[in-house]
């Protein structure tokens, strides 16, 4: 259960973390906005309470996983990054300028504080399930959060990943599908009908759960299930609202990939400051 | 390197399989992190036996490459080192994107293994015979591209594969293939081998096709035409200097391999030659075909991989050669 400080700070920084990302695609001009604003809410649960980490020694052994599969929300991850001190916020400035730290997909190589790299859809699950069964053959118990798209569980290759990490009993792996019900050419119902994600995971021997992926403390109260539930690896759904944050952004098909003129940097900015302002 | 090849070569008593499942286990005894992962081809690749002695470093993933090479992907992100195998087809055409993104393009640790390479997948046919798995991965930046000629060159491979850190491919003849070089030979992974003098025509060979060169350069001999041959196992990083040398030293050059020429072999050393010391060459290799199924001799001939092909295209180098 979180406390209602704890519930304002994961909303406020969530708010925050939004701000960083309208900011950072307009100043480049284009950008992954809608399903980079759709998972801020988990990335703030994330980076404010449950995953452990150190900001100084991004590689720490201790430290918890983060895989972003679907690797094209890296503004989301890096203006996370950024306000937790991984970099200065000033970076994020450079965002898919030559000779960025901060390429348009997440990429472990460049950027402190990521710990894959990912971009080519449904390849992340597979990495996921590779560091948590090795973290178990050295009998350690990190947890290894993976973050797919809803759109990118259309790839086999999730599919196989889920069989696989179901028959090994991967209990530290934790997956989530932003189930924002877009993709880049429409709905996911039109495009290719996903169905009940929650019962297929389920079919394949995950622990599933489906909850509001924009209420912090239904997010936060699914990972604890989560991280009790031994023998199977987790799928939490969460259901979310593609370019939330920004009422000209939300649950539009356009929002995807797009840019945002002064004006409307200035009108999201507003929108998600009066949010803060609310809590 | 300190390599002495055989004075009579015959087939090795020894399955390349075997060998691989051998070196495989004598590199896990001294080394926990050594994973081996296929997809569900263990009992052709001959691995069982590091399965039941290494139950806790085997995974083997069922009928999933994608997958397979993601999971090695992440296992070397927490410090293992997997060796992945399946056959060249699977590892190199099915799991393309995943060997070049998770793998290669994360800087990762991940050894990968395609079996049964060119005509050597035989009965299994066309839809199971690489001409193109090396030209695939030669094609992704910072990967090492080699290919094992015997028991030998193979086991000392493996210790400097388990030993360099980054994304690796090997393709690997499963059966026996003719022995090459003395026990207790050493190679270096970019260096070719020089298995035989000569100073008409350098024939630079890979794989199945090294054996076939040895004899076609011993025929050559008879008829007063004296072959250097090397053994160009490794496809990437290439030996420039030892293709160079030869161009300059012998003045025309045979490519022999058992994979297409587009993007194979042929390619890889026209590539240097065009850059450094252009000299007449020939190709010997398959010419942008299919597999197909059938005993290995008999593609061998249908591809005109053989000695005899080989000869032929020496002596068409040669009337090119001023």
């Amino acid at each position: 259960m979180l406390t209602m400080e704890q519930s304002k700070e994961m909303k406020v920084f969530s708010k925050r973390v939004q701000m960083e990302v309208v900011k950072m695609i307009a100043n480049v001009g284009v950008g992954h906005l809608g399903g980079s604003l759709s998972i801020t809410d988990l990335l703030s649960v994330l980076y404010c309470k449950q995953l452990k980490y150190d900001p100084k020694n991004p590689r720490w052994e201790g430290r918890d996983w983060v895989v972003l599969s679907k690797g094209h929300a890296g503004p989301a991850l890096y203006a996370t990054l950024a306000l937790k001190g991984f970099m200065p916020l000033s970076q994020l400035a450079t965002m898919n300028r030559p000779h960025t730290q901060l390429p348009s997909h997440a990429d472990r190589v460049r950027t402190p504080g990521v710990d894959m790299t990912c971009g080519s859809l449904g390849q992340g699950g597979s990495a996921a399930a590779g560091i948590a069964l090795g973290m178990k053959m050295n009998h350690k118990d990190n947890y290894v959060y993976v973050i797919f798209g809803d759109g990118e569980i259309d790839e086999g290759q999730v599919w196989e990943m889920a069989l696989f990490a179901g028959h090994r009993k991967l209990d530290h792996l934790i997956a989530f599908v932003d189930s924002n019900k877009l993709q880049l050419d429409g709905s996911t119902d039109e495009i290719c009908c996903l169905g009940d994600i929650a019962a297929k995971f389920a079919d394949f021997g995950w622990y599933a759960q489906s909850v509001d992926g924009h209420d912090v403390a239904a997010i936060d109260e699914a990972i604890d299930r989560a991280k009790a539930h031994t023998g199977s690896p987790s799928m939490i759904v969460l259901n979310t609202i593609k370019g939330n944050g920004w009422s000209k952004s939300a649950n539009q098909v356009g929002s995807h990939s797009r840019g945002l003129t002064p004006d409307e940097l200035e009108e999201a900015l507003s929108e998600m400051q009066a949010a803060i302002d609310s809590y | 390197m300190s390599y002495k090849v055989k004075d009579v070569l015959q087939n090795d008593t020894k399955e390349m399989r075997v060998a691989f499942c051998e070196t495989l286990m004598e590199l896990a005894e001294n080394n926990p992190d050594i994973i081996v992962l296929d997809a569900d081809l263990m009992g052709a690749m001959g691995t069982r036996p590091f399965a039941k002695k290494y139950p806790d470093q085997t995974v083997n993933c069922g009928i999933q490459e994608a997958n397979m090479m993601g999971v090695a992907a992440g296992l070397s992100a927490v410090g293992k080192i997997p060796f992945a195998h399946t056959f060249g087809p699977f590892a190199t055409r099915r799991a393309c994107d995943q060997v070049f993104i998770s793998c290669a393009y994360a800087k990762l640790n991940v050894k990968i293994v395609g079996s049964d390479p060119g005509i050597t997948a035989a009965l299994n046919g066309g839809t199971h015979m690489p001409f193109e798995d090396m030209g695939i991965m030669r094609g992704i930046p910072t990967m090492t591209v080699m290919e094992p000629t015997d028991t030998v060159m193979l086991r000392d491979l493996m210790k400097q594969m388990a030993a360099q850190y980054g994304t690796q491919y090997m393709r690997l003849v499963r059966k026996s293939s003719v022995r090459i070089y003395e026990d207790g030979s050493t190679f270096e992974i970019g260096k070719a081998t020089r298995l035989r003098e000569g100073s008409d025509v350098t024939i630079i060979a890979s794989g199945y096709c090294v054996a076939e060169a040895l004899k076609a350069a011993a025929a050559l001999a008879n008829e007063g035409i004296q072959c250097r041959v090397l053994n160009m196992f490794t496809w990437k990083p290439i030996d420039a200097e030892a293709i160079a040398a030869a161009a300059a030293e012998t003045g025309a050059i045979v490519t022999a391999e058992n994979h297409n020429i587009i993007n194979g072999l042929g390619s890889a050393v026209a590539e240097v030659l065009c850059t450094t010391h252009p000299v007449p060459m020939e190709m010997v290799g398959v010419k942008d075909q299919f597999g197909e199924v059938g005993p290995v001799d008999y593609l061998a001939e249908r591809f005109e991989l053989t000695d005899c092909h080989i000869a032929a295209a020496v002596k068409k180098v040669l009337g090119r050669k001023k």
